[in-house]
């Protein structure tokens, strides 16, 4: 292990150790909130029971469905709207602003709209992600050097082709940072959208628990939360290493 | 002489001038020309001129990546529209490697969009590799490899396609002068061994008079021919003609041209500034 690697663990265990003896000692108050060990005792008897098991997969595809439309569409906008260049220059305002509008207050709306179902839940994490995947897409293709673009054009590609082979590779750090963007908007629209109105998911069963005081439920579905959005995030982060230092980047 | 034909004319420039439009009634910039020249076949004809003075931009037009204003170009006896012809491959001076893919994928590249079988393919990046002293690094990546290596992947990945008309944009421009005496060695090697024509855009007076048969010189822009100096080199040439009585003589007779070209060039662009 590194240094790094370990100054890092150092830090995280320390700060849970921290907590850990604060609840233990009284500063913090159990009945507010239970030791770390205990979540994780918590977290580990849920997940042998299987009590959250319909919830949670309920969360994880209503998330990862969000995901793969925003990444989809995004990218294909991205590439589509970088080869328009007035339609570039129109929404780059509104681009720039996007995320001063919070989407959440739509979700009344779009239930009237489509019914208290996965579909308001869906949009609302899709219209969180697919922007940041435009922009970083966006972002991407500007930086994609010329002379590759030169060469594309001596191997006589298509507009298609030079997209597919050429642009989209080039600028995949960039991408893959929308996707990052992507994967964190897609459980903080499914989840946000649960906790504010829905009969089901893991939003949900943190919210009831949260209203019912029920600590032994609503810390370890966070925990779980966290543990999900943080591995497919180091995943991310790995891949994406592993992509700059291949070009010499990192 | 070379051993290549070098009678036929293999391309040829008629007149040719580009002026670029200036954006939303901007001014225009007369860049090249007019230009008449003839490049033979089997020839390797280099072009030197001061900073700025079109000598990319006339590569462009050649290579189809840029339309004429006016003129006629024509590659075999063929015109060139802005358009990139069959058998016409080109060499620039930044780094085109792609840095997702292996040295292999890289010089595969051209070739993978063409008709040829994977065994085929195999084969002639095989052959290119070896030619360019790349085999040990064919499961690298650019980012592993000195700037002189990603240069020779470059041109491996167009010789690879056998061109019949190489272009040449100052493609040892980033290196150090060892490094650019050698390649320049290496290049000459090919150049009898492919029996391409070949296009060379330099700011070298030495790189020119060493590698070429005959050197363009070109004025400040508008990017004219001012002379064309033959070299009188023999193919077999490689960098010892530098110690040689003719080169200093060669490379003197250019840089009476370019002194005044090149403080024209300067001006100007002190003036614009």
């Amino acid at each position: 292990m590194t240094f790094t690697g370990l100054l890092r663990l150092l830090v995280i265990g320390g700060l849970i150790g921290l907590i850990e003896i604060l609840c233990r000692v009284g500063v913090i108050d159990n009945f507010t909130m239970p030791p770390p060990s205990r979540i994780a005792l918590d977290l580990w008897r849920i997940v042998v029971t299987g009590k959250f098991n319909a919830a949670i997969v309920k969360t994880l595809s209503n998330a990862a469905t969000a995901f793969v439309f925003a990444v989809t569409v995004g990218i294909a906008a991205g590439v589509m709207i970088h080869a328009a260049k007035p339609l570039r220059h129109a929404l780059d305002p509104f681009f720039a602003t996007y995320y001063a509008i919070p989407v959440l207050a739509f979700y009344p709306l779009l239930i009237i709209l489509f019914g208290l179902g996965d579909a308001p839940k869906i949009i609302i994490a899709f219209m969180l992600g697919v922007v940041a995947v435009i922009v970083n897409t966006l972002n991407g293709l500007d930086r994609v050097p010329r002379v590759l673009l030169k060469t594309a054009r001596m191997a006589r590609l298509s507009r298609f082709a030079t997209a597919i082979k050429i642009t989209l590779p080039s600028a995949t750090p960039y991408v893959l940072t929308g996707i990052k963007f992507a994967v964190a908007y897609a459980l903080i629209g499914i989840i946000g959208s649960e906790f504010v109105m829905s009969t089901n998911g893991v939003g949900f069963e943190i919210a009831f628990a949260y209203n019912n005081f029920d600590n032994a439920t609503m810390y370890p579905l966070i925990l779980l939360v966290m543990i999900v959005s943080i591995s497919i995030n180091m995943v991310l982060v790995w891949w994406e290493k592993r992509l700059l230092s291949r070009r010499g980047l990192r | 002489m070379s051993q290549h034909n070098k009678t036929d004319i293999h391309v040829s420039l008629r007149g040719v001038t580009k002026i670029f439009r200036g954006a939303d009634g901007g001014a225009s910039v007369h860049a090249l020309g007019p230009i008449d020249l003839d490049l033979k076949r089997g020839e390797f004809f280099a072009v030197v001129g001061p900073s700025g003075c079109g000598k990319s931009t006339l590569l462009e037009v050649l290579a189809g990546l840029s339309e004429v204003t006016e003129g006629d170009v024509r590659f075999e006896g063929k015109p060139i529209h802005g358009e990139v012809m069959d058998g016409v491959g080109v060499v620039f001076q930044e780094d085109a490697c792609f840095p997702w893919m292996t040295v292999f994928d890289n010089i595969a590249f051209g070739l993978r969009q063409t008709q040829l079988t994977s065994s085929e393919i195999d084969k002639r990046v095989e052959q290119a590799l070896a030619m360019m002293g790349l085999t040990p690094f064919a499961k690298s990546y650019p980012a592993q490899l000195s700037g002189g290596m990603r240069q020779r992947v470059c041109i491996a990945r167009t010789l690879v396609l056998q061109p019949r008309l190489i272009l040449l944009d100052e493609p040892f421009g980033a290196l150090d002068q060892q490094t650019r005496l050698l390649m320049g060695e290496e290049l000459l090697r090919l150049w009898r061994e492919t029996g391409a024509t070949i296009f060379l855009i330099t700011h070298a007076l030495d790189e020119a008079a060493m590698l070429a048969d005959r050197i363009g010189v070109m004025s400040a822009r508008p990017g004219r021919l001012l002379d064309i100096v033959e070299t009188g080199w023999g193919a077999d040439r490689d960098s010892r003609i530098v110690e040689t009585e003719d080169f200093g003589k060669i490379t003197a007779h250019l840089w009476q041209w370019l002194r005044g070209e090149s403080m024209k060039a300067i001006a100007r662009s002190g003036a614009a500034a």
